[in-house]
């Protein structure tokens, strides 16, 4: 066996190790397993790669993984868990950048070959050598790019609110022209100029599209992002002929496509209309007017206290909200105070909720509560009908029930949470704005609801101290 | 390796990639999220094999260097994270959690 046979076995096995990881993270008692084989996979490929032929710099290449590993193993273990989504997308934005740099050296490796002969090189030839990487290039710079802004919105260095501006998509039909130009100049000129300027409009594209996106369409951006980070490690890995590169970049861009999919079915939007924009903006003018008789009821904490310590079934709505002012403890603390009386608690989890899918439950299993007592939107919806209190915390387009009626609104058919059949609703929530999508609640003014207004955390405290005394 | 069988390989993995999470509960999107953000950092060995052959070439040793240091954050970020978020799972799935302080 030469070396090299050595490292593709390795490089097979190590495939293998994605496909079952990614298997086994797709079942909640097998996916921590699935994980480790996924890592165990990813050492195994690095493993192999050592010993290919013809490799050197091995000092470098260790101080290179060092640095990488340092920061990237502190930020991962001191993160909090709400702020897991940006923390995802940065490190997506890192890998994107990782195949822009490879692609691009690749690109200059081939044309150093090239300049060896003394033939000019053909322009079919050119196209079909610098195809993947000129590919790789953009990608992986549409995903890093794209991944920091998201990761700002998200970390609130960026305006939250999709930002608009005049000829939007004018600017990134050009610029995806722009590209294609800049592509036909690298293959016909082979000069760097081109292939700089290819990789500056990608940067600049990824940053373009993801900046006119609302805060509330995140979880959407961040896996296409991550899919197009698969993309690009694959078609990288066509340019390096590396068969481990190619199928783990594939199977993520094809298991992100699909979990992209799941989620826009979810919110019941389309794909093109989160990325070219269409919450926001044209709803809002309706809000405000002939809506004048409305009012909002509001109510103290220890009303809400009486009420919900007394009822006999309680079913919790976190939202957002919740995992801005990090009251997912507080919650529990509720939760349990409620239960020692005898009243029956249960979380209603929207697939949508918060800022990715799951992202609830994750918040929810960090301040230990149960898993059976999370339940999908599918499972719960029934349950409203029998609920004394159905508790609301920061969330808002979830329980909109002009998803249900209204045409004419933008969240016009998404699935939500009945929470308007409980007996009594009771909404937690900072203030009197909107939701994310920016659109009027009619829930909030329904004649069963009572508003609690505060942060969350506060409310709750309140909340807890006054079941406390009940 | 010739460019079919690549491509043989691309349209297999497609398929696998689709068929493997197609029934995963909403619950685990987030962690499945980042645990393929993880597996996709395998552009890092495209990093290691640029700087590994850069031998002394000042520009492929500064793009290798700099892609395996992004590569490495990308895989080493990335399952960590999964790993931490995947660890609260783990202790809640039996019912008497709740003491376990």
């Amino acid at each position: 066996m030469t070396r090299t046979d050595i490292s593709e076995a390795a490089y097979l096995i190590a495939s293998l190790l994605f496909i079952f990881g990614l298997k086994r993270l797709s079942s909640p008692r097998t996916a921590r397993s699935g994980n480790m084989m996924a890592a165990v996979g990813m050492a195994l490929a690095l493993g192999g790669t050592f010993i290919l032929p013809e490799m050197g710099n091995f000092a470098a290449i260790i101080l290179a993984i060092v640095i990488g590993t340092i920061p990237g193993w502190r930020l991962a273990k001191r993160v909090k868990m709400t702020a897991m989504p940006q923390m995802v997308s940065l490190f997506n934005g890192m890998g994107g950048a990782c195949a822009l740099f490879i692609s691009l050296a690749e690109e200059l490796r081939w044309r150093d070959e090239m300049a060896g002969s003394s033939h000019a090189v053909p322009v079919n030839i050119a196209l079909a050598e610098s195809f993947p990487m000129l590919l790789g290039m953009v990608f992986g710079a549409i995903s890093f790019t794209g991944s920091l802004i998201a990761f700002g919105k998200l970390q609130g260095l960026v305006s939250e609110k999709p930002l608009r501006w005049p000829g939007q998509r004018l600017v990134s039909v050009l610029l995806v022209l722009g590209i294609l130009v800049a592509a036909g100049g690298t293959v016909t000129d082979l000069s760097l100029i081109w292939t700089i300027l290819l990789a500056v409009l990608a940067l600049l594209l990824g940053v373009l599209q993801v900046l006119p996106i609302g805060g509330a369409d995140m979880p959407v951006v961040i896996s296409v992002l991550n899919s197009c980070t698969g993309l690009a490690a694959a078609v990288t890995g066509f340019a390096m002929k590396n068969m481990s590169m190619i199928i783990a970049g594939t199977l993520v861009g094809a298991a992100g496509s699909l979990l992209t999919v799941l989620m826009c079915k979810a919110m019941n939007r389309s794909l093109a209309k989160v990325i070219f924009g269409s919450f926001g903006g044209a709803a809002k003018g309706q809000a405000g007017a002939g809506q004048a008789d409305k009012t909002l009821r509001e109510i103290a904490a220890s009303e809400c206290a009486i009420m919900m310590g007394y009822a006999r079934k309680v079913i919790i709505i976190p939202g957002y909200g919740l995992a801005v002012a990090q009251a997912q403890h507080l919650v529990h603390e509720l939760d349990e105070l409620l239960e020692k009386r005898g009243v029956e608690v249960k979380y209603a989890i929207h697939p949508v909720a918060g800022r990715m899918p799951g992202h609830m439950n994750v918040l929810l299993a960090e301040a230990d509560v149960p898993y059976p007592k999370l339940l999908d939107m599918e499972e719960i919806n029934p349950e409203f009908e029998q609920a004394d209190v159905a508790l609301i915390i920061g969330a808002n387009d979830v329980v909109n029930p002009a998803a249900r009626t209204d045409q004419g609104s933008p969240i016009f058919g998404m699935p939500i949470l009945n929470a308007d059949k409980a007996k009594n609703i009771i909404v937690i929530k900072r203030g009197r704005g909107t939701g994310f999508a920016g659109i009027e609640n009619d829930l909030f003014f329904n004649i069963k609801t009572r508003m609690l207004f505060g942060d969350a955390k506060k409310a709750l405290q309140e909340l807890t101290a006054e079941v406390k005394s009940l | 390796m010739s460019g079919l069988a690549m491509i043989y390989i691309f349209v297999l993995a497609i398929f696998t990639g689709v068929e493997v999470i197609s029934r995963v509960p909403t619950v685990l999107h987030t962690p499945l999220m980042s645990g393929a953000n993880a597996i996709h950092g395998i552009v890092l060995i495209g990093g290691v094999i640029v700087l590994g052959k850069a031998g002394d070439d000042p520009v492929l040793f500064t793009l290798g260097f700099i892609a395996v240091i992004l590569g490495t954050l990308n895989v080493v970020g990335g399952f960590v994270v999964t790993d931490r978020m995947l660890e609260m799972f783990k202790a809640k799935a039996p019912d008497k959690s709740k003491d376990a302080k």
